[in-house]
């Protein structure tokens, strides 16, 4: 398939692992972090660590948009939906999250009316064929999936729909990344940068990375050889002692980004003063909400929001594992308590979540079985 | 935390107790997350519970929560040694005649999809369901749950379809039912459909039969009965140049049969894809199962269509695809003897059985890498970016 097996090439894959240990410096330890959950779940789906020596690790940062929705916002979209007349939708991804109570699908399953959509723009659809219900569409993701909801907000108030709003969780990358190198109990040696979340900010905004902490960012695509590249050029920097900012990804990623998705998401959104991450806490800045212009379509001034806080349980350490200080494996209770069947944390809930690409495709690894021959 | 996570509570006294059990030794990191991988082992291994008050759609999917559901409440009532197997169709004994039973119900959406509907499908999923345990399938019954205000032609569309997918199969509907539901409490149409079939062979084609070097073959391009579907929703805006696989396998696997006895299981691929069969024969015969992502027949349009979706179509629905257990000797000839036929054309030896890992299936990437093939928990969910 075009545009795809050109990115899976074993031999190609062969000679980058090749160049990548020929880097290593003896008896020094990599760790690099790859800060979206989609590269997560490349990394698993493909085998990529099979091709690294032992002295890279990689580490499974927070970009992945479900794990870092604290219980407390998932409990407060299922009040939403519960209100009388209402219609929630929301990414498939969402449907599994748990909140205190329960996950989407637990709360479908009691009767609430949540639908998975593909797109915002489908919400308008179900807005436009169910007149007298209110349509609440749950929002998530980073910016790769804000202007989306930015340009469904934009088309519904064109139309002058007046039964659709938005619950908006949208989250921003920068803070999060900031937090994780301000931690004191971290060490990373680079980043692999996010490829989606950079087709719309583009590459500019990781420069303090690279110049204030000293670290490299190389923005990667999400094929195999994409990530395997990208690990390439951060060893490079590393052998070199430089840290700045490369795009690996420039087939997809514009340096500046693209302009016209920023300015949708600024026509209506605005930032947080501060946003709850799970595991993270809160940080400042984090996250967008409506601007007042388009209050008209903001779920939490249109309803009650219960704004309920829920402290994760204690067991859990997400939060760790979001930051990169523990190994999924690490976590007390991964793989016992914690399942991809019953997740206790939203790591272990999406495909990107680290525990869950760990706990599905990674387990066997660490048992050295790795060669899989077959004639 | 708020009250109301008790599943939570409950989750994690039962880990408690697990951890206690097994002592902590001081270790090293790998002999650490070895004692954790063999912990989650043994977790994996215990009694399923259905945690979940309510049912919900994805105990429906063919995955982990499907069988946790069938294990702990099917099961656990009905017990005997006839259904404990939870193969395809039960093999009984009458009167000294050996005969298969086997029951499906059909609740497809949309009923009428690019390459059939829900009548022949519902002929075809049973037909397979027992010629896949080794018998010849001879008769079905039909019940019919209508909904108030069906058009009566779409039921007549659906019957005639059944009628020739009956006669293809070689099998007759000698009896049935109907109940008519109110407006809203059914969608449309469902069907259940039982079939008996007899067992001419001494044979027993039970996933628990894989031994350790056994080949593992699929009869043609997988996942294609799922994707139809997904697209014939019209939720997603794709259109592609795809049919549904349905299709009576009796007659693919009567000649099978006769070309070799070195056949050892056979299951069609339905819910769960080739994944969930894989994952049946690693546990139920307790042994390993390794696959080639490279050999494993997959359309340039279905691949497309789960790139674009983000799922996988090793866990997408076939309706007229087999997977075959077979002695490695007569590997050949039962590859002969599908491609022979018209629906095994595209046949493909995917993979081999190991002793080790036992109840994993690890497949070998494209891309050169290794992974685990787990079951799904539900139905794949599309990733968001």
């Amino acid at each position: 398939m075009r545009f795809v097996d050109e990115f899976r090439d074993a031999d190609k894959a062969h000679a980058l692992a090749a160049k990548i240990a020929d880097l290593c410096e003896p008896g020094r330890q990599y760790k690099l972090m790859e800060v979206c959950g989609g590269h997560t779940h490349t990394i698993y789906k493909h085998g990529l660590e099979d091709y690294l020596p032992e002295s890279i690790t990689l580490v499974h940062g927070p970009g992945c948009p479900v794990c870092v929705i604290p219980m407390g916002r998932v409990d407060d979209a299922i009040a939403l939906a519960s209100e009388p007349d209402t219609i929630m939708t929301s990414f498939g991804d969402m449907m599994r999250v748990p909140g205190s109570k329960g996950s989407f699908f637990d709360a479908k399953a009691a009767g609430t009316d949540i639908r998975m959509v593909y797109s915002p723009l489908d919400s308008l659809k179900i807005a436009r064929q169910n007149p007298d219900k209110r349509v609440v569409f749950m929002a998530i993701g980073f910016e790769t999936t804000t202007p989306s909801t930015a340009m469904t907000v934009l088309r519904a108030a064109a139309e002058g729909l007046t039964n659709f709003s938005v619950f908006c969780n949208h989250v921003t990358i920068i803070p999060a990344i900031k937090a994780i190198l301000d931690s004191p109990d971290l060490r990373l040696d680079g980043f692999i940068g996010p490829g989606h979340v950079s087709t719309i900010i583009g590459c500019r905004p990781y420069e303090f990375i690279a110049r204030d902490y000293g670290k490299p960012v190389v923005v990667a695509g999400f094929e195999p050889l994409d990530i395997l590249q990208s690990i390439y050029l951060l060893m490079v920097q590393l052998s070199e002692g430089r840290s700045e900012v490369e795009n690996q990804y420039t087939r997809v990623v514009p340096w500046d980004g693209n302009l016209a998705a920023l300015k949708a998401i600024t026509q209506v959104m605005e930032l947080r003063p501060y946003f709850e991450w799970r595991g993270l806490g809160f940080i400042s800045q984090s996250a967008m909400r409506m601007r007042p212009d388009y209050a008209a379509f903001d779920a939490e001034l249109l309803f009650q929001v219960p704004g309920v806080r829920v402290a994760d349980p204690k067991a859990c350490q997400c939060g760790e594992v979001l930051k990169g200080v523990l190994k999924p494996w690490e976590c007390k209770v991964f793989g016992t308590a914690c399942t991809p069947e019953t997740p206790i944390g939203t790591c272990m809930v999406s495909p990107e979540g680290a525990c869950a690409a760990y706990y599905n495709f990674g387990r066997l690894h660490r048992r050295r079985v790795v060669e899989v021959s077959i004639s | 935390m708020t009250d109301g996570a008790t599943w939570v509570d409950e989750a994690l006294r039962e880990h408690e107790r697990e951890a206690r059990s097994t002592p902590r030794k001081a270790a090293t990191g790998a002999e650490r997350e070895q004692q954790v991988l063999d912990r989650i082992d043994r977790a994996r291994r215990r009694r399923p519970k259905v945690r979940e008050e309510r049912i919900t759609m994805a105990h429906g999917s063919g995955g982990k929560a499907t069988r946790t559901l069938v294990e702990a409440v099917f099961v656990d009532a009905f017990s005997n040694v006839l259904l404990d197997p939870l193969e395809d169709a039960a093999q009984l004994q009458v009167n000294g005649s050996r005969v298969a039973l086997t029951t499906d119900s059909y609740v497809v959406s949309p009923l009428f999809f690019p390459g059939g509907d829900i009548g022949d499908l519902a002929v075809n999923g049973t037909v397979n369901d027992l010629a896949v345990s080794g018998a010849t399938p001879l008769y079905l019954s039909a019940g019919f749950i209508l909904e108030e205000g069906f058009p009566v032609a779409d039921l007549t569309r659906i019957v005639a379809s059944m009628k020739a997918a009956a006669e293809a199969a070689g099998v007759q509907v000698v009896t049935g039912d109907t109940k008519v539901v109110q407006k809203g409490k059914a969608d449309g149409c469902y069907i259940n459909t039982a079939g008996i079939g007899v067992l001419e062979h001494e044979v027993s084609l039970g996933v628990a039969n894989a031994q350790p070097g056994d080949v593992i073959i699929v009869s043609g391009p997988i996942g294609e009965h799922g994707v139809t579907i997904m697209l014939a929703r019209g939720e997603l805006d794709i259109e592609a140049d795809l049919i549904s696989d349905t299709a009576p396998l009796n007659g693919l696997i009567a000649d099978l049969l006769s070309a070799t006895t070195g056949v050892r299981a056979l299951r069609d691929a339905t819910r769960g894809g080739v994944a969930t069969i894989l994952n049946e024969v690693a546990t139920s015969a307790g042994v390993g199962v390794r696959v080639n992502e490279d050999a494993i027949p997959v359309s340039a349009v279905v691949r497309g269509a789960s790139e674009l979706l983000g799922i996988d179509p090793m866990y997408v629905a076939c309706e007229g695809r087999l997977v075959a257990v077979v002695a490695p000797d007569q590997a050949a000839a039962a590859l002969a003897a599908l491609r022979g036929h018209s629906l095994g054309a595209q046949a493909a030896i995917i993979g081999e059985v190991t002793a080790e890992p036992p109840g994993a299936v690890l497949l070998k990437t494209a891309f050169g890498g290794t992974r685990i093939v787990d079951l799904l928990v539900g139905d794949p969910l599309p990733r968001i970016c």
